[in-house]
């Protein structure tokens, strides 16, 4: 084919272009083959287990680590043998790194540039901004964790930069702070519309803030997605694991009998393309998935993906339960079943009952047992 | 050895580098600066003593030749015999003394520990020479306690081993202070818990912890008396060490090379000592953990009781001694006239150098606490916290280290090796006040370095990140923050500087001359000319002078700290 034009893939609406990223320090490869782009003001979170290398790209990106390969791209600049100073954003790090011996309005004011009242001016207005006027004599050891986060936020975004970099800037706060934190973050983001990248190892946080998630591990891009996409529909065994409860069941799969369990069939929505010729497969849904019913309604059993199962372990999980049920049908299989409080109460549900329940074909999702990478390819 | 092949970018070891930032060049600049300063003025003396080690007087290559030479004599084995039996006689006596010491400032409820910690480290502010006048005040010829060592016993291996005692006992301390301090309750807690008694405990938690401490202590004390000349040459008598040896090859007869053999044979024991405290650094950090609980110690009557009766013991002793240099100096003639006099500081009119001797030890204090804190801290700040020229600073780290292994009087052989050679460009400063800087500055380089590089070390690594997200300038940085938040560690690295270029002998006695001679080296000439009361005076000045400074340093920190308060806070 013959392009009669440049094609560019780029567009007016991309800020940030990872083509092919990858780290290496010594024999120990950081990351390998990370391509990402970041939309302008959208808010995207790297989501990863510890090690998985979100860090490592977010410096990457940020120009304090040179990558082994690839390139970057800032506004259709090729940054990635720039300096972090000729990029251009703001960032706040973990510790927050605030000066202790400056002032709260020093510090915000710190990359500005010009005449002294300007310089008054943005602090005021920033400091309005993060909802803590009136503290910009106080110095950093006599603010709370909570008041430094934001400090530091306001000091990175005085400079009005095109991207934000978050260094898992919530994870040193106690929990009810973390959570007020979070919707004023991203309350923040919508309102000034700076594209930012986050960097943190709580799904909770990236379900709640980002726009976009891309989950990582050893180093490689599991799946990039809307919250939604990333909880509903796991790419892949880790991402399913990684993100939310998840239960997980062995089947098997044959041209002749389908997908079975314990050798009897099971529906699913959406056959794996790729599973013929995969023996083993595993079976995945959320606890909450899970459907119980008050009583039996009829038909056979293991028919529309209904069985019986015994109810072994109650636990309360603040607002809802978790049952732990065991269904002899399916060879003594244990499932986790997430119900609410208005459900199990009016279920009159209570340990050592016997109750009917269905694994509902659309929330049904198969794995590849053996190789999870294979899995999350073949059902892409 | 990798990092260095790294820093050079050779192939297979380069280390993929983050771009550097423009500003950043001025940093490697001035890295490389820092750099050039430590070879020119560390290094290159350290090579220079090597070579005349291997080149006879003539200034032919003889290679081995003289070692051997000397090592045939039985002269020099008795020599080394000596040295080997003061050192370890001396490691032997203060390693229990101190470890009691500093087992009562951290481990007991006992009253009055900051007075007996500030008692203990009073050594510090003393030339090595010192603790010899006052010996010889006390149980010397004229002595007031002579019937304890007859016959003029105290000149020789006893009043060696007592001097370098009281001089080495609070660089003893300050080691086992810092192992002892880091002790975690919950392992005593645990041992408690167990069933095991304090005996057990003091076995199988305490010393083990230590031990690192221990064996640092011991080696630090071993190297200070076989590298110490101070006290033998005033004490010694007829006890031949190598140390002074050494001296007498040089100053005595001239003879450069044998000096530099001998230098280089002292500096064994103290690469030795170096290798095995980096070595032994190295594991007691993997001792500590962060999750340990500072053990807070517990009144008990009788140990507390006993711990301050020990120190009492100990405090007295070392203020004998040192209060003994001080009241002969003010004493007309010991011990017959005890009137009190002011006529021994009349130092114009004696052999020594004069008053000018004590000017030039300020001027020099002065200079080299000034030159040195500016040098060890843009040092140690590119060394730590830039990017730019990365074997600069790699040689910044290396160079840094090196005076630790090398004794004073080694590295100003050195000096006079190096600097001494008519074709060297350098060879102007020879003679002048600026060499005796330079060698002071690059004599206490590694303490003052690890100060530093503590301090910088203690702030946010981010803080360079994100200034240069915000683009602002390294230089502003290190002005608006690092350095206001570092300074109690810049007042702490001058007055380490001042008092230690104010006391030292060793190696700034191969570098004076007339019109740069300095108050410590007053003290051994005018000790050498028989003027022992002058000697004893200049001592104490000496003494009062190091004190005062201390006081106003520590007068500076607290108003620092008083000002500072609001964001020192944690």
């Amino acid at each position: 084919m013959k392009a009669d034009f440049p094609v560019s893939t780029t567009t007016a609406t991309e800020l940030l272009r990872v083509d092919g990223i990858a780290k290496r320090f010594g024999e120990f490869s950081a990351l390998s083959g990370i391509d990402l782009t970041v939309r302008k003001g959208e808010f995207l979170c790297l989501l990863g287990p510890s090690g998985c290398g979100k860090t490592t790209l977010l410096r990457i990106i940020a120009g304090l680590e040179v990558p082994t390969a690839g390139s970057l791209q800032l506004n259709q600049r090729d940054v990635t043998r720039l300096p972090p100073s000729e990029r251009d954003y703001g960032i706040v790090f973990q510790s927050y790194a605030l000066f202790p011996n400056l002032n709260v309005a020093d510090n915000i004011a710190y990359g500005l540039k010009g005449r002294r009242e300007d310089k008054l001016r943005r602090v005021n207005e920033l400091l309005d901004l993060i909802g803590l006027a009136g503290i910009d004599a106080k110095f950093p050891a006599q603010l709370s964790g909570g008041q430094q986060q934001r400090v530091a936020l306001a000091r990175a975004l005085a400079t009005s930069p095109g991207l934000l970099l978050l260094d898992e800037p919530l994870s040193a706060l106690d929990a009810r702070v973390r959570e007020h934190l979070r919707r004023e973050i991203k309350a923040l983001q919508q309102k000034l519309g700076v594209t930012t990248i986050m960097v943190t190892h709580d799904q909770e946080e990236a379900l709640t803030m980002a726009d976009r998630i891309v989950v990582m591990n050893h180093g490689v891009i599991e799946q990039v997605g809307t919250p939604e996409e990333i909880y509903a529909q796991p790419a892949s065994r880790f991402v399913a694991d990684f993100v939310g409860q998840s239960n997980w069941i062995d089947a098997t799969f044959s041209a002749e009998a389908g997908v079975q369990v314990n050798q009897l069939g099971i529906a699913l929505q959406t056959l794996p393309a790729l599973a013929v010729g995969q023996r083993e497969l595993s079976l995945f849904i959320r606890p909450e998935d899970i459907e119980l019913h008050a009583h039996w309604e009829g038909g056979a059993m293991g028919e529309a993906n209904t069985a019986l199962g015994d109810i072994e372990k109650i636990e309360l999980l603040g607002g809802f339960y978790r049952l732990g049920i065991n269904v002899p049908l399916w060879g003594n299989l244990r499932l986790n079943v997430d119900v609410s409080r208005s459900t199990y109460q009016r279920m009159r549900l209570s340990p050592e009952r016997r109750v009917p329940l269905t694994l509902p074909a659309d929330k049904l999702r198969a794995f590849s047992k053996a190789d999870a990478a294979f899995g999350a390819k073949a059902l892409a | 050895m990798i990092a260095v092949l790294q820093a050079l970018g050779v192939p297979g070891f380069a280390a993929a580098q983050p771009p550097v930032e423009r500003s950043q060049r001025v940093a490697g600049v001035l890295a490389w600066g820092a750099a050039l300063l430590l070879l020119a003025f560390l290094a290159l003396p350290l090579v220079a003593i090597l070579g005349k080690a291997v080149t006879n007087q003539q200034g032919g290559f003889v290679g081995i030749d003289q070692f051997v030479e000397i090592a045939g004599g039985a002269h020099f084995w008795h020599a080394v015999a000596n040295s080997m039996a003061v050192s370890v006689t001396s490691a032997i006596i203060v390693l229990p003394l101190a470890y009691v010491f500093a087992t009562a400032l951290t481990r007991t409820c006992m009253p009055l520990k900051p007075l007996f910690r500030g008692l203990a480290l009073i050594p510090l502010l003393a030339p090595s020479l010192l603790p010899g006048i006052a010996l010889v005040y006390l149980f010397g010829n004229q002595g007031v306690l002579k019937g304890w060592f007859p016959d003029g016993g105290i000149y020789g291996f006893w009043g060696i081993v007592i001097a370098e005692v009281f001089y080495t006992f609070p660089h003893a301390l300050m080691i086992l202070i810092t192992a002892l301090s880091v002790a975690d309750a919950r392992l005593y807690e645990a041992a408690s818990a167990l069933g095991a008694g304090p005996v057990r405990r003091l076995f199988t938690v305490t010393l083990p912890a230590a031990r690192y401490g221990l064996i640092s202590a011991a080696l630090v004390v071993f190297t200070l008396v076989i590298v110490d000349f101070g006290a033998p040459k005033v004490i010694g008598g007829q006890y031949n060490v190598l140390a002074v040896e050494a001296y007498k090859q040089v100053i005595g007869q001239q003879n450069f090379p044998k000096g530099a053999v001998i230098g280089l044979l002292l500096l064994l024991p103290a690469v030795f000592s170096f290798i095995v405290d980096a070595v032994l650094q190295k594991r007691q950090r993997a001792l500590l953990t962060a999750r340990a609980q500072p053990l807070v110690p517990q009144p008990q009557r009788w140990v507390d009781g006993l711990s301050m009766l020990a120190c009492s013991a100990i405090s007295a002793g070392l203020l004998l001694i040192i209060g003994t240099a001080i009241a002969a100096a003010f004493i007309k003639l010991w011990p017959y006239n005890l009137a009190p006099t002011l006529a021994h500081f009349d130092f114009d009119n004696m052999d020594g150098g004069g008053w000018l001797a004590f000017r030039n030890s300020l001027k020099l204090a002065g200079i080299t606490a000034l030159a040195g804190t500016v040098l060890v801290f843009t040092g140690a700040y590119l060394a730590e916290k830039t990017q730019a020229a990365p074997l600069a600073r790699q040689l910044i780290r290396l160079f840094a280290m090196l005076p630790m292994a090398v004794p004073g009087l080694v590295l100003g052989l050195g000096y006079i090796f190096f600097f001494n050679d008519p074709h060297n460009p350098l060879h102007v400063v020879y003679g002048t006040l600026a060499i005796l800087v330079l060698c002071s500055v690059a004599h206490f380089y590694t303490t003052a370095h690890l100060t530093a590089v503590t301090a910088l070390k203690q702030l946010d690594g981010e803080f360079e990140a994100v200034a240069a997200s915000l683009k602002v300038p390294f230089w502003t940085t290190a002005w608006r923050v690092t350095l206001p938040v570092c300074l109690p560690a810049v007042l702490e690295v001058a007055r380490y500087f001042f008092v230690s270029a104010m006391t030292t002998v060793s190696a700034v006695i191969f570098l004076y001359t007339p019109d740069t001679v300095l108050a410590s080296v007053a003290v051994l000439n005018m000790d050498d000319a028989g003027d022992t009361a002058a000697a004893a005076g200049m001592a104490a000045l000496i003494v009062g002078t190091s004190a005062l400074v201390c006081l106003l340093f520590g007068l500076l920190s607290w108003l620092l700290q008083r000002r500072t308060q609001a964001w020192r806070r944690r």
